[in-house]
C-alpha cells in the first residue's frame, strides 16, 4: 500500500508559490530520489510534509498512510511514522542528545500507546545505532548538535532516525556538506534503514548521494511540478546532461 | 502561527499558590514610627540590645525617607509606596509552641500542606529540616532535635534572639549594617522572623535546612531577616522558597540575608522564589526588594548563591560576596523569569579583598511577554588581591517581541595580576528549535520548556535534587501561555 500519496499539492512561502500541483506516491519498502535545481521547491515539498507552520497549503492532498497528513501538527505527523532529516540540523544547548531522543522515541510511543523505555532500557538501542553510524559515545551526553561538525549533524540526524523507525523518512539534502567517508558512513545507515514496510524518500541536489543509496524511483522537479520520473538511471542521465536538458523538455 | 499560541498558553498559566488561609491574626494598625518599633520588639519580649538596634535602624531609616533617598538607579518603574499605609506585623492568633506541633493552628499546617511543604512529622520531606514563616513569624521548624544532637543550631530568628543572644550579637549587621541601604534599614528596623543558623566548628549539617515563607495576611508587608553562621570547616546547604496569595495590591517584601563563612568553610544558599507576580495586566504582585550578602570572612572558604527567580511583580536582589579570607570563592548562580508585566533587576556584586581569591557568576535571563529582565553586576578587585580570578557569564533569552532583557555588568580592577572573562549572549528563543524538537514527536509545549531547561542547566544543576525538580516545574508553570 502507499505510505505517503501527494494529490496536486499547491504551497506558498510568505505569498510566494513554490509547489505548483505536485503528484507523488510512495509506496512501503521503496526509496525514491527526489532531484531538481535550487529554487525547484525540493526543500519546500520536505517542509511541507514535515508541516512546518511557515508554509502554506493552498491546494491538494496529502496522505500518509491514509490518513490526512496536512491536518496534522509537526508533532503529530512524527507520531504517526513521519521522519525528517535536516538540511541544517538545529543546535539545543544544554540538552543532551541521549536525553532528547529517549524524550522523543518516548512521545511516539506514548501517542502509540506503547509503553515508555527507562534510561536503562534506551541506551542499549542508541549506542546500537551510534554504533552503525560510527559515531563516539562521547556524543551521548553532548547537547544536541551543539559544537558537532557538519558531517558529524548528519550523522546524528541518521541515528535519530534509525532510534525512531519512521515509516516514511525524508532526507533533506543529507549529503550537502559531507566529504565522502561521511556520505559513506551515513549512505550505510540509510541503507540499514530499508525494509519492507518502510519508504524512503531522498531530497538531493546531486546524483553523487545515490552511488551509495540507490533509489526504486528517480523523479526530477522542476518549478514546482515534478516534471520526469524513471529509474536510478534518470539520476545518471541527469549527471550527464544537467537540469536544463528536463526543464527543456519541461517547458517544451 | 501556532508556535506563538504554543507559547501563549504557556505562559498563560494561572499562578497556582493564590488562595488564601483564613485565619485569626494578630495585626497590629497601620503605619510606623518608633512606637511601632517598641511593639514589635515588645511583642516579641526582646532583649534591650535588639530593641536598641532597631532603634537606631529606624532612626536612619526615618532620615532616609525624609530626604526621599530611596535607591533609584534600578532599571525598574512603580509608583510611590506609601510607608505608613502598611501594617509592620501579623502574626497567627494561635501562639506557635515551638515544642509541639500538635498546637499549631490547623489551618496553617494545612496551608503549608497545600502548599507542598508538609510539616507534621510523619509527612516530613525527607533529609530537609524546614523552618516555616507564616507573615511575620515562624510558625513551626522541623527536625530540631537531629540538628542539635549535631551541634547545628536552626530555628527562628525570634528563638535565636532570646536563646543565643551572644552569636545574635555578634553576627547580626556584620555583613549588611542597617545603614547598607533604605529597603535594609527598613528591615533592620522591623523584622519580624526569619531564620537562624549556626554550625559550630568542624560540623557538617547532616541535612538540607529550608526556610518556606509565606505572605498571608492583606496589606501587611513581609520583612524576614535570614543570619547564618558556618563556623570554621563547617558545612551547610539552605534554601528557601517563597509564595503568597493573589491581591490587587502590590505587597512590600523587603528580607535581609546575612551569610557568614569562616575558614575552611562553606555555605550554599538556594533560593526558588516564586511570590505572586501579578496579574496579566501588571494589576497586583509582590515588590521583592532584598538584600543579600555573604561574607567570606576565613581562608578557603566559600560561598555559593543560587536562585530560581520566577515570581514577584518586582524583583531588586544582589545575592553578593565578599572574598576577604584568602583563597576565598564565591559563585552566583541565577535564572531570573519575567513574564507579563513582570521586572526584575537583579544580579550579583563579588568584592575582591584577599589574595587568589575566585568568583563565578552565571545569570540566565528569560523575558516574556512584556517581562523586562536586568541583569546588574559588579566584580571588583581591590589593591590585595593578588590573583584574584573571575568568570561572568550571562545570557538573556527572549520569548515574543514585546519584551526586554538589558545587562548592566560593572568590572573594577585595581591589581594588574588579575584575571577577568565575561561573557554574554542574548538570544530569541528559536522556531527552529520548536520545530526541530516538534518533527521529533515533542509536543511544542514540551519543546519550549525543554529549550529553556536547558538554557538554564548550568543553573539548575547547582540546586539540591528535588530543588532542581521542583524549579524546572515552576519555570514551565511561569512560562505558560508565553510561548509561540
Amino acid at each position: 500500500m502507499s505510505i505517503l500519496e501527494v494529490k496536486d499539492l499547491h504551497a506558498n512561502i510568505h505569498n510566494h508559490e513554490i509547489l505548483k500541483g505536485l503528484n507523488l506516491t510512495v509506496n512501503a519498502g521503496e526509496m525514491h530520489s527526489i532531484m531538481g535545481p535550487n529554487g525547484s521547491g525540493k526543500s519546500t515539498l520536505a517542509q511541507v510534509l514535515a508541516r512546518r507552520e511557515a508554509y502554506e497549503v493552498t491546494r491538494g492532498q496529502v496522505l500518509l498512510n491514509g490518513k490526512d497528513l496536512l491536518a496534522m501538527k509537526p508533532e503529530e505527523a512524527a507520531c504517526e511514522g513521519l521522519f525528517m532529516a535536516f538540511q541544517y540540523p538545529v543546535e539545543i544547548p544544554g540538552i543532551s542528545n541521549a536525553y532528547f531522543l529517549r524524550a522523543a522515541l518516548n512521545a511516539i510511543r506514548k501517542y502509540r500507546g506503547e509503553e515508555e523505555l527507562d534510561a536503562m532500557d534506551f541506551l542499549p538501542l542508541l549506542k546500537e545505532k551510534m554504533r552503525l553510524l560510527e559515531m563516539d559515545e562521547r556524543f551521548l551526553n553532548r547537547p544536541v548538535n551543539e559544537g558537532f561538525s557538519g558531517g558529524e549533524k548528519k550523522r546524528n540526524e541518521i541515528v535519530q532516525m534509525a532510534v525512531l523507525e519512521p515509516k516514511m523518512a525524508i532526507l533533506d539534502e543529507t549529503d550537502s556538506g559531507l566529504d565522502i567517508d561521511a556520505l559513506k558512513i551515513v549512505a550505510k545507515g540509510v541503507n540499514a534503514m530499508r525494509s519492507p514496510d518502510r519508504a524512503i524518500l531522498v531530497v538531493t541536489h546531486y546524483q553523487r548521494l545515490l552511488d551509495y543509496i540507490v533509489p526504486d524511483y528517480v523523479h526530477v522537479l522542476v518549478d514546482g511540478r515534478i516534471v520526469k520520473s524513471g529509474g536510478k538511471e534518470l539520476a545518471l542521465e541527469l549527471e550527464d546532461k544537467g537540469y536544463s536538458w528536463v526543464e527543456a523538455e519541461a517547458t517544451a | 502561527m501556532s508556535t506563538i499560541n504554543t507559547i501563549q498558553d504557556l505562559t498563560n498559566q494561572e499562578y497556582k499558590w493564590g488562595f488564601v488561609t483564613s485565619v485569626e491574626e494578630d495585626k497590629i494598625p497601620k503605619g510606623l514610627n518608633e512606637d511601632v518599633v517598641r511593639l514589635i520588639s515588645a511583642k516579641k519580649g526582646e532583649p534591650e540590645f535588639m530593641l536598641e538596634w532597631r532603634l537606631k535602624a529606624y532612626r536612619y531609616w526615618d532620615s532616609l525617607e525624609k530626604s526621599h533617598a530611596e535607591p533609584k538607579w534600578a532599571n525598574v518603574k512603580f509608583g510611590p509606596i506609601d510607608y505608613q499605609n502598611m501594617v509592620y506585623y501579623s502574626a497567627p492568633k494561635k501562639k506557635p509552641n515551638l515544642k509541639s506541633l500538635d498546637e499549631v493552628d490547623p489551618e496553617v499546617l494545612r496551608t503549608y500542606e497545600k502548599l507542598g511543604i508538609p510539616l507534621l512529622e510523619q509527612q516530613k520531606l525527607a533529609g530537609v529540616a524546614v523552618d516555616a514563616v507564616f507573615d511575620s513569624v515562624s510558625v513551626a521548624t522541623t527536625f530540631k532535635e537531629k540538628l542539635a544532637e549535631a551541634g547545628v543550631i536552626f530555628c527562628s530568628f525570634s528563638e535565636a534572639v532570646l536563646n543565643h543572644p551572644e552569636l545574635v550579637k555578634k553576627y547580626l549587621g556584620s555583613v549588611v549594617p542597617y545603614t547598607d541601604n533604605f529597603y535594609a534599614s527598613l528591615n533592620s528596623a522591623v523584622f519580624s522572623d526569619g531564620s537562624f543558623v549556626y554550625v559550630p566548628k568542624g560540623v557538617r549539617c547532616p541535612m538540607e535546612l529550608s526556610t518556606y515563607f509565606r505572605i498571608n495576611a492583606a496589606e501587611t508587608g513581609q520583612f524576614e531577616r535570614t543570619l547564618i553562621v558556618a563556623d570554621e570547616g563547617a558545612y551547610v546547604s539552605y534554601l528557601e522558597g517563597c509564595t503568597a496569595p493573589i491581591r490587587d495590591e502590590n505587597q512590600l517584601h523587603a528580607a535581609v540575608v546575612e551569610l557568614v563563612a569562616l575558614e575552611n568553610a562553606t555555605i550554599k544558599y538556594s533560593t526558588v522564589q516564586n511570590w505572586y507576580p501579578g496579574d496579566k495586566e501588571g494589576r497586583g504582585g509582590i515588590y521583592n526588594f532584598v538584600t543579600k550578602r555573604g561574607k567570606c570572612a576565613g581562608r578557603n572558604s566559600k560561598i555559593s548563591w543560587t536562585q530560581v527567580e520566577t515570581g514577584s511583580a518586582i524583583t531588586w536582589k544582589y545575592p553578593s560576596c565578599i572574598l576577604v579570607g584568602d583563597n576565598s570563592v564565591g559563585e552566583f548562580y541565577s535564572v531570573a523569569l519575567t513574564n507579563n508585566y513582570q521586572q526584575a533587576d537583579t544580579g550579583t556584586k563579588m568584592i575582591h579583598i584577599g589574595k587568589n581569591t575566585t568568583s563565578t557568576v552565571v545569570a540566565k535571563g528569560i523575558s516574556a511577554g512584556h517581562g523586562q529582565n536586568t541583569y546588574r553586576g559588579q566584580v571588583k578587585i581591590l589593591k590585595g588581591a593578588t590573583g584574584a580570578r573571575n568568570y561572568t557569564q550571562c545570557d538573556s533569552l527572549l520569548i515574543g517581541d514585546k519584551c526586554g532583557a538589558h545587562t548592566f555588568p560593572y568590572i573594577e580592577v585595581q591589581n594588574s595580576s588579575a584575571r577577568m572573562e565575561h561573557e554574554a549572549s542574548t538570544s530569541k528563543i528559536g522556531e527552529d528549535q520548536i520545530f526541530y524538537l516538534r518533527q521529533r514527536g515533542i509536543s511544542a509545549e514540551e519543546a519550549v520548556s525543554m529549550i529553556i531547561n536547558g538554557f538554564c542547566r548550568k543553573v539548575f544543576r547547582e540546586l539540591p535534587m528535588e530543588f532542581a525538580v521542583e524549579a524546572q516545574k515552576l519555570l514551565s508553570i511561569s512560562l505558560e501561555g508565553s510561548v509561540g
